[in-house]
């Protein structure tokens, strides 16, 4: 155990749901305009988790008007009010960068099949 | 002049992060006290008035005979380190007084004083940030040397003061103005913003800011 972990658990966030690159994620996260905040909806495709503990940060790809778009949240970060898991994907890479070269179907993600209990 | 310097002795822990309004705030985290007053210096017997810190636990066999008379004078079990504060307000202490994180508050303004990380013996472009020669263009295994260091027959001779490569680190350094990010008095920790001198575990002094009263107005 590291010295500050006590201390990095204070900031840490509980709710957040598992997921991994591939995974398609709705991330509603509060935006404030002026005085008022409302929540805006992330919705796109993990390509990297990348970090430890406390500073970890995930980025999340979409393709918005035929532009792809690309944000990075910290997993703990206040401003995310949830997350929903849309889908799982089926993927053999923790980054996926090659995304970015791929457009339309090639740029699809298997779902992930859920093992069948034998 | 009336100065008024609070202070507390510590140890610097390591670097975290925190949240301040949905920001990412870097922080040290110091384990800062609890000190105690070992001596109180007034002007009529000393000359000048401050006040004595101890900090840190020690074996009380390995404390020698005139230090451990010191502690004894002052009723306090010995400790580890000492240090001097000038204040002006030192006649509000007493001796055996326990001095903990309370004395700082979110946002104040502290100097934090440590001794550096020693480096060894570093060239110039670590050491003076010197840039060194071209990677390139003919240069021949001299890209990180100093180049000139001065003239020819006039002045005949290197000036004094010249920077060179030497031993880097390991002396005592200031890092003023930081902002205190947070104070947990149950675990004795003071959380302060940016980076702090010194390894971790070393020992560092925290104290009220000495330039605070210089910064322009509206400054913190």
């Amino acid at each position: 155990m590291n010295t500050l972990d006590a201390l990095d658990a204070q900031s840490q966030r509980t709710d957040i749901p598992d997921f991994r690159a591939g995974d398609t994620l709705k991330v509603h996260a509060r935006v404030v305009e002026g005085n008022r905040s409302r929540i805006q909806v992330f919705q796109g495709v993990v390509i990297r988790r990348q970090g430890a503990g406390l500073r970890e940060t995930f980025t999340i790809r979409k393709i918005s008007f035929g532009v792809g778009v690309e944000r990075t949240y910290p997993v703990n970060s206040p401003v995310i009010d949830r997350i929903e898991v849309v889908t799982r994907g089926d993927v053999r890479r923790a980054k996926l960068y090659y995304l970015r070269e791929l457009r339309g179907k090639a740029a699809k993600i298997k779902e992930k099949r859920e093992k069948q209990a034998s | 002049m009336d100065r008024q310097v609070k202070g507390i002795l510590g140890t610097k822990l390591g670097m975290t992060q925190v949240w301040d309004n949905n920001r990412v705030v870097p922080v040290t985290v110091v384990q800062a006290g609890p000190c105690v007053v070992t001596q109180v210096r007034t002007v009529d017997k000393d000359g000048y008035s401050a006040v004595q810190l101890g900090y840190g636990a020690i074996d009380p066999r390995k404390v020698n005979k005139p230090e451990a008379g010191h502690f004894a004078k002052s009723g306090v079990a010995p400790r580890r380190h000492l240090v001097e504060l000038r204040t002006t307000d030192a006649s509000e202490y007493t001796l055996g007084q326990e001095v903990t994180v309370d004395t700082f508050q979110a946002g104040t303004l502290v100097d934090v004083t440590a001794r550096t990380k020693g480096k060894g013996f570093a060239g110039v472009m670590k050491r003076h940030g010197f840039r060194g020669l071209g990677a390139g263009h003919g240069v021949e295994r001299k890209h990180r040397s100093p180049g000139s260091i001065g003239g020819c027959a006039t002045p005949g001779r290197v000036f004094k003061g010249v920077r060179m490569a030497g031993r880097m680190g390991g002396v005592r350094y200031t890092q003023q103005n930081l902002v205190v990010q947070a104070v947990d008095p149950e675990n004795n920790l003071l959380l302060v913003r940016g980076a702090v001198p010194g390894p971790k575990g070393g020992l560092v002094l925290v104290r009220t800011a000495a330039k605070v009263a210089t910064l322009p107005e509206g400054g913190a």
